[in-house]
């Protein structure tokens, strides 16, 4: 699998990340989904509702999610993942992530170190559930 | 009762890319039921190993949370409409409210 991210919505997503840090930040990966991955040509940016633990939690709620991925789709946009930054941690998905996630989506982090994007790497779902599996971002 | 429920993107490669599917049940409970022998691999997308619904799978009833109602034992009408809602949510490894 693989993830192509256009330099534009990338350089947004690693943005996003630097200013909420050091906080998580989250949104909407929008773009084209693909049998073997998907596009990104935009992100669209979430409040992210975990106000109890910023620094390492974030949650969008169904209907904020819901109303975002319906503007999206009325754009002519498809759905292809989700982001979310790791304050002063790695860009690997951590269990809790893992639990949470849901199939057949993309889900990239940004790693920001002291208020610097380190790295961004792209995750999925394994069908058990037991692990996500890294994809190459282009 | 015959009621239709509406399939997130994330859960349609489970359905035939289906994004309604019909179902009969008298309760929330019986339809889901339903949908999963239908779809056995949404499943365990759904629910996790204790049979309760994950918590980022949220249920709508004619755009009314099942939490506010009785749940899953909420009585359905015939034409109901049921929404599968995901949330999203995650973080670092860390434990949440630790400073790290």
């Amino acid at each position: 699998m693989s993830l192509r991210i256009v330099e534009s919505a990338l350089a947004a997503m690693h943005r996003f990340a630097v200013e909420g840090y050091p906080h998580e930040v989250c949104g909407i990966l929008a773009g084209r989904r693909e049998a073997d991955g998907g596009e990104v040509c935009e992100v669209v940016p979430l409040l992210n509702e975990r106000a109890d633990s910023p620094q390492n939690r974030y949650k969008v709620g169904p209907l904020l999610l819901l109303s975002a991925e319906e503007d999206i789709e009325q754009r002519g946009l498809e759905i292809v993942g989700y982001y979310h930054s790791h304050p002063d941690h790695p860009s690997r998905y951590s269990d809790y992530d893992r639990e949470h996630a849901l199939p057949n989506m993309s889900y990239a982090i940004v790693s920001v170190m002291a208020g610097v994007v380190s790295d961004t790497a792209s995750w999925r779902l394994s069908e058990d559930r037991t692990e996500m599996h890294a994809e190459l971002i282009e | 009762m015959t009621v239709e429920i509406r399939i997130p993107t994330a859960l349609r490669s489970y359905t035939g890319s289906a994004a309604r599917v019909s179902v009969g049940g008298e309760t929330v409970e019986d339809a889901l039921a339903e949908l999963v022998d239908s779809f056995s691999e949404l499943g365990r997308h759904l629910r996790d190993e204790q049979g309760k619904l994950r918590s980022f799978v949220n249920i709508y009833l004619n755009d009314e949370d099942i939490r506010t109602k009785q749940g899953e034992a909420t009585a359905l009408g015939d034409g109901d409409v049921l929404m599968i809602v995901p949330s999203i949510a995650g973080g670092n490894e860390a434990e949440a409210g630790s400073r790290s």
